[in-house]
């Protein structure tokens, strides 16, 4: 087990060294000086950004100067918001997106859930046909055109739920309903899927010879081997949640870091495109290794496995 | 003898995008207590879909028993709630699939597995369980049980996994036991052990089995009884020594040819020709017909009706017929005089 | 000639007449008959996926999508591009089929237009990501042992990359068109192909059957053109249909960044993007068409894959 963990982490290490160096290349690359006052910032931000950048040094006193400043957590200045760090953006705008980023994957994962494990239990049946036709438009679907929709029918038709910003619970509604739809249809087809697989294993039917309940054999038997696969695509989910507070956040102009990131992307903002890059790939890949972490502790076999060196 | 199961003309059928598959059609089989019965039968003929369901395992939809009765201990098995079915399985009757590989959930302790079973229908402690799965472990000898317990199906080879599947089984002392081709899975030397163990469970408990095989070699060693089942039917039963030494049918015929024998050396081995019929629309008359040597024109028309040749021995052949017999005499004696 | 007499088995055998105690006319056609016609894996595959009506009004709905998105714009009196602003935000009429946007331009052929942009985009990822993964996760997998743990170990960084911020990222850099959103998708998109690819390599490969043309001295590129990859197609046409779709949503997703296929062309991404607006100013059409082309393909895409899945997978059947 430790030895996994210990690959895991390096893996984890190298990934993030890679996000890292991309944005230096992508930072060097880009034609001219990307903070040079044509792209109209006033000479005082110019200057406090190339001494950051410490662009009077050669290239690989830069490189490793950043390194050092991304180990140390420090993003440097924004362009177009004069006085203020890349930090200071974040602390801001993170904890709003993490709250919506939470809530949608809470919502998510447990209607997910239920829905494909009911529809494997009604196999065929209409609960099936209506829950994976759900399922199916919800992967099909936007999730711009969705909260596009949900603001014209549910707030400005029916005036239901509050169109856009986030001050109260009913502000969430229609953000949260629009970012979960596409990773909870997932999660239920995928839980469908696995779980249908699952119910025809020898196991299974083992139980079933033995006179365990139908409750008993979903439960103790169905649901944890069912949930396996789930884990492994958290990440990715993850993922995808984040990328979709970045449309979400703008639509319902919800002042999490998205929002911020999408004008940094907008308006040629260097230091903040990096600064989010960074910052939100690392929370990524560190999710991708806790999500390993998990499945190795679930799946007993995994254990065995990986003393062995695979 | 006392009957602990009697089958009356169970028919099974499974509905398919194609249409109705008539998998088993009309089976009439006995179980006397304390023996084991063999039911032997190419892929495909029943067999497994007979078994499940005497343990009412058949999946419904698509699957149903649309006739018949299942006699057990004078309840029809058939006609019983889903409830009090559940009752009755693992207590009275348990089962044990082919595969131990997957017939053991990889997440949980074997220790779990074991006494889930005892604890579903027994008021008993947990300690209480453990003390009875160990014995049970003993029993189907797996060295070290009390450490063993708390292992993972993975860390066992398949045998021992087998052992193990076999202790589940008999954890709450049935009365029947049936082992779904138990040995196909694993190698021949480890298939013995597990075929000595059976004679070993059955000499202690007294348990009846049935025994669900395509592997004459098996039935020769542990069957008392054997019925021989194509495509949905059961053509013929006997005594082990009736159907080894005595076969009538000759699908049965073809069968004990198409296996090398130790006794028989070098006689040659025979295959049967062809494959099953379509159980979508099954032939109005013997099913064999179109494989078997001595196929007659009445064969494809109607289906033979039973012939008993002893108490125990029965068969499902044209053959038997008295007209059969003078046209094979007939025959014998035109290809002599050529 | 076959007389069915009553139901079987109730026959009472003194009822049989006695001429049909006779030897049956040996008949090798009917033997054979009685088997089920053969099948080879493909056409069967055709059979199963034709029985699924959702995956084929995908189907159906793709090949005609191709079509408009070829004929399209010819057929049109309209062009993609130039602007007739005293016309704009008509609604959908016999002139303007879809109605018109905010610059006055016809949206039935920019629909048309679009879907040529997000196919092309969709096809053309999915395509380099197959060549892609199949050559790597094809060598992973068949020569295994050092060279297969080096290549998965790069997998595995790769996989960890978060695949839209380092598009993005691609993006901010190159500057947004055609070549390179297609080239951004791609860089680290194959990855799921690849290991696609080499599980299935790895699974086959110990079969008898490659063991047994190997014994017979087959060379290695025959053995993966003429065992290997009719084997492990199944799974991999799976994740080739998911592919399109999700490279299309992925462009959708760029336009809405600003980072997509850039004015005055149109993908459906950047239609959409640009009408967000307009749909709560009451001009509905102007977002309605690009969004329901963009959800009922990636719908149809998802179906097909759904549908090829089952078809393919023999496992699966019921």
């Amino acid at each position: 087990m430790l030895r996994y963990i210990l690959k895991r982490l390096l893996i984890m290490i190298v990934t993030i060294w890679i996000i890292v160096t991309l944005t230096f290349v992508l930072m060097i690359s880009i034609p001219g000086s990307p903070f040079n006052s044509e792209r109209g910032t006033n000479e005082n931000v110019q200057a406090n950004l190339e001494a950051h950048y410490n662009l009077d040094k050669p290239y690989h006193i830069q490189y490793l100067l950043y390194l050092k400043s991304i180990a140390t957590f420090d993003f440097g200045p924004s362009i177009k918001q004069p006085g203020q760090t890349v930090n200071d953006l974040l602390g801001r705008g993170f904890p709003v997106s993490l709250e919506l980023g939470l809530v949608t994957i809470i919502v998510a994962v447990i209607s997910g859930i239920i829905l494909g494990i009911l529809a494997a239990l009604k196999h065929n049946g209409i609960l099936d046909y209506a829950a994976m036709s759900f399922a199916v438009l919800g992967i099909s679907i936007p999730n711009f055109v969705l909260a596009t929709l949900l603001i014209q029918e549910l707030a400005v038709n029916w005036q239901i739920f509050p169109p856009a910003t986030w001050s109260s619970p009913a502000h969430m509604v229609l953000p949260v309903i629009a970012l979960a739809t596409g990773p909870m249809a997932i999660i239920a087809r995928l839980t469908r899927s696995t779980m249908l697989e699952v119910l025809t294993q020898d196991y299974i039917k083992m139980a079933r010879a033995k006179g365990l309940s139908p409750w008993k054999i979903v439960v103790k038997h169905a649901l944890r081997n069912a949930l396996m696969p789930v884990i492994t695509i958290m990440g990715t989910l993850l993922a995808s949640i984040l990328t979709g507070t970045f449309v979400i956040e703008k639509i319902f102009a919800i002042p999490g870091m998205g929002k911020y990131f999408v004008e940094s992307i907008n308006q040629r903002d260097y230091p903040v495109i990096m600064g989010t890059t960074v910052f939100y790939s690392t929370f990524l890949i560190f999710m991708l290794f806790l999500v390993d972490i998990a499945y190795g502790i679930l799946d007993p076999r995994i254990k065995i496995n990986k003393k062995g060196g695979e | 003898m006392e009957k602990i199961l009697e089958v009356k003309d169970l028919h099974v059928t499974f509905s398919t995008y194609g249409g109705t598959v008539k998998a088993v059609r009309g089976v009439n089989f006995h179980l006397n207590k304390g023996e084991t019965l063999a039911i032997v039968g190419e892929s495909g003929c029943g067999k497994s879909v007979t078994s499940n369901a005497i343990m009412r395992l058949i999946p419904d939809p698509p699957g149903k028993i649309s006739k018949g009765e299942i006699i057990f201990r004078g309840k029809d098995l058939t006609k019983l709630s889903e409830k009090k079915m559940r009752g009755l399985r693992g207590v009275d009757i348990s089962m044990i699939f082919q595969d131990p590989m997957t017939a053991l959930n990889p997440t949980l302790t074997i220790g779990t597995q074991l006494k889930e079973g005892l604890q579903q229908h027994r008021k008993i402690s947990s300690d209480a369980a453990e003390v009875k799965a160990i014995e049970m472990m003993d029993l189907v000898g797996i060295p070290s049980p009390k450490e063993r317990l708390k292992q993972y199906p993975h860390q066992f080879s398949g045998g021992m996994r087998q052992r193990i599947v076999i202790a589940m089984a008999l954890i709450c002392e049935p009365e029947l036991l049936i082992a779904d081709e138990p040995t196909t899975a694993l190698d021949v030397t480890i298939q013995a052990q597990i075929l000595e163990l059976f004679e070993k469970i059955q000499e202690v408990t007294g348990v009846s089995i049935i025994l669900i095989t395509h592997d004459l070699g098996v039935v020769a060693k542990i069957a008392d009884r054997i019925v021989v089942m194509y495509a949905g039917k059961i053509i013929e039963v006997g005594t082990k020594r009736e159907v080894f030494y005595q076969p009538e049918h000759p699908y049965t015929k073809g069968l004990l040819n198409s296996v090398p024998r130790l006794d028989l050396q070098g006689e040659k081995l025979t295959p049967i020709d062809g494959t099953p019929p379509d159980l979508f629309s099954p032939p109005a008359g013997c099913p064999f017909t179109a494989r078997c040597p001595f196929a007659m024109e009445v064969c494809d028309k109607v289906y033979p009706t039973g012939t008993t040749l002893s108490e125990t021995h029965q068969v499902d052949c044209w053959l038997q017929d008295d007209r059969a017999k003078r046209l094979l005499a007939t025959t014998a004696a035109t290809t002599a005089e050529k | 000639m076959k007389i069915r007499i009553g139901t079987e088995a109730s026959q009472s055998t003194d009822q049989v007449p006695d001429d049909w105690f006779n030897w049956k006319k040996k008949d090798k056609e009917e033997a054979e008959s009685v088997a089920r016609p053969s099948m080879s894996y493909w056409q069967d595959a055709w059979k199963r996926l034709i029985k699924n009506k959702l995956a084929m009004l995908g189907l159906i709905f793709l090949i005609l999508l191709g079509f408009m998105a070829i004929f399209g714009p010819i057929l049109s009196p309209y062009s993609v591009k130039i602007q007739d602003l005293p016309n704009q935000y008509q609604p959908p009429s016999s002139d303007h089929w879809f109605g018109t946007d905010s610059h006055g331009r016809d949206v039935f052929t920019r629909t048309w237009y679009g879907a040529r942009i997000s196919l092309f985009v969709g096809l053309m990822a999915a395509l380099i990501d197959f060549t892609i993964g199949i050559v790597y996760g094809g060598i992973s997998g068949y020569k295994g042992g050092r060279t297969d743990s080096i290549l998965m170990r790069i997998i595995e960084i790769l996989y960890g990359l978060p695949y839209l911020l380092v598009v993005i990222l691609l993006l901010v850099v190159m500057g947004p068109s055609l070549t390179t959103i297609i080239v951004a998708l791609t860089v680290t998109g194959w990855v799921g192909m690849a290991r696609i690819v080499r599980g299935q390599v790895l699974q086959i490969k110990n079969y008898e059957f490659v063991l047994a043309s190997k014994s017979f001295g087959t060379k290695t590129p025959r053995i993966i053109r003429k065992n290997l990859l009719p084997n492990t197609m199944g799974p991999i046409i799976v994740q080739l249909t998911l592919t399109v779709p999700s490279a299309i949503f992925a462009e959708a997703f760029l336009s809405f960044l600003g980072l997509g296929i850039q004015a005055p062309h149109a993908s459906w991404g950047v239609m959409a993007n640009d009408s967000l607006g307009a749909i709560l100013s009451g001009n509905w059409w102007t977002l309605f068409f690009p969004a329901f082309f963009i959800s009922f393909t990636m719908f149809a895409f998802n179906v097909l894959g759904d549908g090829l899945q089952d078809a393919l997978d023999p496992k699966l059947r019921k």
